[in-house]
């Protein structure tokens, strides 16, 4: 069984030959060569394979690709324009949120739905935006603050 | 370990009476997949033919009726979490929803889902039993309406014939009451509970008018303490409620905890609920 299933990811169609109970995680890594979104636990606990479909965070590892079908896709490539980080990526960089690095997509699409969703977060929205993404390095103090400057950075205080 | 996925057949159906021709033809039905994908990646996934109904428009939307309100079985834990009059009136559903996994899985996880998937462990249930939910079951044939207290009759087992999809849970409006709901897991967020309290009193003064309990994690199934709700109404002491609740439940040694915690917890949310409605001891 594989149908085509025709979506746009990071603003481009595509239209790969797949199974439609594939996992997106694994067309977007293997078929799209989108490698950026990671693999942790694959089953919903550690939030490193997070994607946007149409705006909402989801784990893409519990995401039949069929259910994409007309959707928009936003993965962790389709943040930066070019070579022009977007204002989440440049926090990252600035605060060191990121360490080893696989929890780091995840954590940065989750932050872009947050920062979508509620422009000015109190600490206790920001906390709950990342708890569904597990890091082991960072201790997620870097990364919390790393949310606060991309808040202050989209607020124009560049 | 991986399955086979050549084993597995995913079809699209876009209204539910397509779904119900699926579903009688013994196919299941794939939502926000936080459940079944998670099997299938752990190559522990029986059933091979899914129907997948994400798309069906028909079964999403929270409609606010006089006396009920109405979820679409599709409406996913944000949605719950965002809907101001359904947070107002039955916030421990609201707080259910908070608590169940984090963001990425609560724009995923329906309501729906969680009682198809029968979980004794899963957390909206207690709120659904304590609120009187009813579920409707829509077939080819026609719609019924099942109290959800007597929805699940065993473990992993429900009245829902193999035609039939839940519509919708229906939650009776109510007047003022008081709500107490607490989830006891490994830790407060993202994990799976241990044991799970949802209860809402009417008050008459310093009395507790009427009173409805439901426990998870507990029992084969979600289950009402009734013989303690009707022990705190008349006003009996503590260890008598105490005993009350212990017939109530049968909990197990398993991954997650053991009978005898369980147990201890389960009286001790009681204890807690009690002193939340000015019963204290």
């Amino acid at each position: 069984m594989a149908d085509r299933v025709a979506f746009r990811v990071n603003g481009k169609p595509c239209a790969p030959q797949v199974h439609p109970m594939r996992r997106l995680l694994d067309v977007l890594r293997e078929d799209l060569q989108l490698t950026g979104t990671k693999e942790g636990c694959g089953e919903g606990e550690c939030g490193a394979c997070a994607v946007l479909i149409d705006g909402k965070l989801v784990d893409s590892c519990l995401v039949p690709v069929g259910q994409v079908s007309g959707h928009e896709v936003i993965t962790i490539e389709g943040l930066a324009s070019g070579s022009t980080l977007s204002s989440i990526q440049q926090a990252f960089v600035e605060h060191g949120g990121a360490q080893c690095g696989i929890c780091t997509p995840g954590m940065i699409l989750a932050a872009r739905e947050l920062l979508d969703r509620v422009p000015h977060p109190v600490e206790g929205e920001i906390r709950e935006a990342l708890a569904g993404n597990i890091c082991r390095c960072t201790g997620y103090t870097r990364i919390f603050a790393s949310v606060v400057r991309a808040i202050e950075i989209e607020r124009g205080g560049a | 370990m991986r399955s086979d996925l050549a084993q597995f057949e995913l079809v699209h159906a876009a209204t539910v009476r397509e779904a119900c021709e699926r579903l009688e033809a013994g196919y299941r039905p794939l939502a926000g997949g936080t459940d079944v994908m998670v099997m299938l990646s752990a190559g522990k996934l029986q059933q091979r033919r899914w129907v997948d109904v994400w798309g069906i428009d028909e079964l999403r939307g929270i409609d606010v009726r006089p006396d009920s309100i109405a979820l679409g079985s599709l409406t996913t834990y944000t949605d719950v979490r965002r809907h101001e009059i359904l947070s107002r009136e039955f916030p421990m559903l609201a707080q259910a929803a908070s608590e169940t996994g984090g963001i990425a899985i609560q724009n995923r996880g329906t309501l729906g889902g969680n009682i198809a998937n029968a979980s004794p462990a899963a957390d909206s249930p207690p709120a659904l039993l304590a609120y009187d939910a009813e579920v409707v079951l829509v077939s080819r044939t026609g719609t019924r309406r099942v109290p959800y207290a007597s929805y699940h009759t065993g473990y992993k087992r429900t009245v829902a014939a193999p035609g039939e999809i839940i519509a919708q849970v229906v939650l009776p409006r109510s007047g003022e009451r008081v709500h107490y709901y607490r989830k006891v897991g490994p830790r407060r967020a993202q994990a799976i509970s241990k044991v799970c309290m949802a209860a809402c009193a009417k008050m008459a003064g310093q009395r507790v008018a009427s009173m409805r309990i439901a426990l998870g994690g507990v029992a084969p199934t979600p289950v009402r303490a009734e013989e303690a709700e009707r022990a705190i109404v008349a006003a009996e002491p503590l260890a008598r409620v105490r005993e009350a609740l212990a017939r109530a439940i049968a909990p197990i040694d398993d991954v997650r905890s053991t009978a005898r915690y369980r147990r201890r917890v389960a009286e001790n949310l009681l204890e807690e609920l009690m002193g939340h409605v000015g019963l204290a001891s």
